[in-house]
């Protein structure tokens, strides 16, 4: 180790130590740029927050799926509604807008009301399981917005959908 | 039969010929299906006799594709024109006879003094040799085709004694590109595709165009604002002004026949339900009250009433309600589903789109008779929207084919189905216009 190395690294360490003596000062600023592993754990209160959007595997599903002209809940769809639900209790700043969707079959203007009606049905799954109806805007867009434009009953089935859209984290 | 085919694939092909400019800019249009029941007619070639530049629009032609998509007619088809009369002086009668035609028009294109074209024209009976109408048009260069589908519809009033509804126009939605990257556009064209206009385009989805009574305005509803909103819009100006946008759904406008009102479907109570709208004073007025979705509200001509579409006894069908309010009756009773009902000027037929098993065409309840009629007008298996023509010869729908949005004009007795095809993308909400005022 020549001496321009163990300068260097003598001031990495000090840089190291002023940033973690920072970290000490309460009315330290919120720029610190490279924050040590065990000073950002988040604190294991239960609560969502909201980086779990992205990495929780029930928060990431965003979509229910409804069977031809109903719009119940089918019982496979509870526990991603349940997670979601608590998401909301967590955090009560978080909005979201419940897009509903219906396939091709009958008439345009009918299925508006059928993506409502299943929009209408998840905000009120999401309720039940401790979201507030603040929290939660309904929008049909009835069937003019497939995910697939195809006219068969795979298609179909992909198109009968409510769409979770998070508008506030 | 088979010459009648044969015709009618003769005009398609001479429809397809169009210079290319004409093409890319209308519809495509062809012909399925024929009714050997039409009134045999002959309308000749009409040559421009003037000194300028020849009109681009076949005056003659235009008639005779118009006449033969109305069911009606049946044309003779240019190549069997033997004889090439412009004036009747010139009709050789025994001619006509022999190729079994029961009417022919003649006529030629002169210029008009104010720079625009004349077209004298003359319709007889060939049995009586009879002259049934001997007129004369004037139009702009641009306007032959409105000159034409004037003449198209003297004829066919002289004839059948019905007015004709050529000289009339559609609006339609057009929908390309999958999302997040779709583009909408509300057009109107002429009757027969030709003269596309665009009157809105939207990245977010566009549906349910309505006429206004006098042709000058369209409502109708755009996602742009992020959820369903209800716009009415002037078509020469283009102005257009918010008319519904409450929390929920806001959908299905409908005129009323003297133009006052506006019904339309608000879900703001949680709910979807039939309001009228005074346009004077925007002031609403709750006509149904049922946990069932209530839409697609359309008024009878009397504007004493309004037929929807609503699912209350489980599935949808086809209710009746006063316009002011009050009890519901029920008027379907065949077929799984029926909605979207379009209602005949005089009131006796609705036309809908009916849900069998699945299978969705376009039916037609006619009410006039002691013993209510249905019919099918249409194949299936995704027909929708039927709108009729203002004078009840005719309805467009839209249905799906090779996975695209088209339209079909059929003729109230289904005999002959004519296709508008968009080349890029999809056509579908067909609304059939008014009659014009001149």
């Amino acid at each position: 180790m020549n001496n321009a190395t163990r300068a260097l690294l003598v001031a990495a360490i000090a840089v190291g130590l002023s940033a973690c003596a920072k970290r000490t000062v309460p009315e330290a600023p919120a720029a610190d740029p490279a924050p040590a592993p065990v000073a950002t754990a988040p604190v294991d209160d239960g609560k969502y927050g909201p980086e779990d959007l992205d990495t929780v595997a029930c928060l990431r599903e965003r979509t229910v799926r409804f069977d031809f002209d109903q719009d119940v809940v089918r019982p496979e769809f509870q526990a991603i509604l349940a997670c979601h639900a608590k998401y909301l209790q967590d955090r009560p700043e978080a909005r979201i807008t419940l897009e509903g969707h219906a396939d091709e079959r009958g008439s345009r203007e009918y299925n508006l009301g059928l993506g409502e009606r299943r929009g209408n049905a998840v905000s009120a799954a999401l309720q039940a399981a401790g979201g507030s109806a603040g929290q939660l805007t309904v929008v049909s867009f009835g069937e003019e917005r497939p995910v697939d434009a195809a006219s068969n009953e795979t298609a179909w089935a992909q198109n009968r959908r409510v769409e979770i859209v998070y508008t506030a984290r | 039969m088979t010459r009648t085919l044969a015709s009618l694939v003769l005009l398609a092909v001479a429809l397809l010929a169009l210079p290319f400019q004409a093409r890319a800019q209308a519809l495509e249009i062809d012909i399925v299906g024929g009714n050997a029941a039409a009134l045999p007619i002959t309308v000749v070639p009409m040559p421009y006799l003037g000194t300028n530049v020849a009109p681009d629009t076949d005056v003659a032609a235009v008639i005779a594709a118009n006449l033969n998509r109305s069911g009606q007619f049946r044309t003779l088809p240019e190549a069997n024109i033997i004889e090439k009369p412009i004036r009747g002086s010139e009709i050789q009668f025994p001619t006509w006879r022999v190729l079994r035609q029961d009417f022919i028009v003649v006529g030629r294109v002169l210029d008009a003094p104010d720079g625009g074209y004349r077209v004298e024209y003359e319709l007889f009976d060939v049995a009586k040799q009879e002259r049934l109408l001997g007129l004369a048009m004037t139009g702009r260069v641009r306007g032959m085709r409105d000159i034409a589908h004037q003449i198209s519809d003297q004829i066919y009033e002289k004839i059948l004694g019905v007015r004709g509804a050529f000289w009339t126009r559609i609006a339609y939605v057009t929908a390309s590109g999958n999302y997040p990257n779709q583009q909408y556009a509300l057009m109107v064209a002429d009757a027969d595709g030709f003269n596309p206009q665009t009157v809105v385009r939207s990245r977010e989805p566009l549906m349910s165009p309505a006429w206004s009574p006098d042709g000058r305005r369209l409502a109708y509803v755009s996602f742009e604002r992020g959820n369903s909103t209800i716009y009415i819009q002037e078509l020469t100006t283009g102005a257009r002004e918010v008319v519904a946008s409450f929390r929920g759904i806001n959908g299905a406008p409908s005129f009323s026949p003297d133009g006052t009102r506006l019904a339309l479907t608000l879900s703001r109570t949680g709910n979807p339900e039939i309001y009228v709208m005074d346009l004077a004073t925007k002031a609403l007025t709750q006509i149904t009250r049922h946990f069932g979705i209530d839409t697609e509200a359309v008024w009878m001509p009397d504007g004493q009433s309004l037929v929807f579409t609503s699912d209350r006894a489980g599935r949808p069908q086809l209710y009746q309600v006063p316009a002011t309010g009050g009890e519901a009756t029920r008027l379907t009773f065949e077929g799984d589903y029926n909605a979207k009902a379009s209602i005949s000027f005089d009131g006796k037929k609705i036309a809908m789109a009916q849900g069998n098993r699945n299978v969705y065409r376009i039916a037609v309840l006619d009410r006039s008779l002691a013993q209510p009629r249905w019919q099918t007008l249409s194949p299936g298996n995704l027909d929708e929207s039927p709108s009729f023509a203002p004078n009840a010869s005719m309805l467009l729908y839209a249905t799906k084919e090779g996975g695209r949005g088209v339209l079909y004009a059929v003729s109230a007795d289904a005999r002959v189905r004519q296709r508008l095809v968009l080349t890029d993308g999809d056509v579908r909400e067909p609304a059939w216009s008014p009659y014009r005022q001149r």
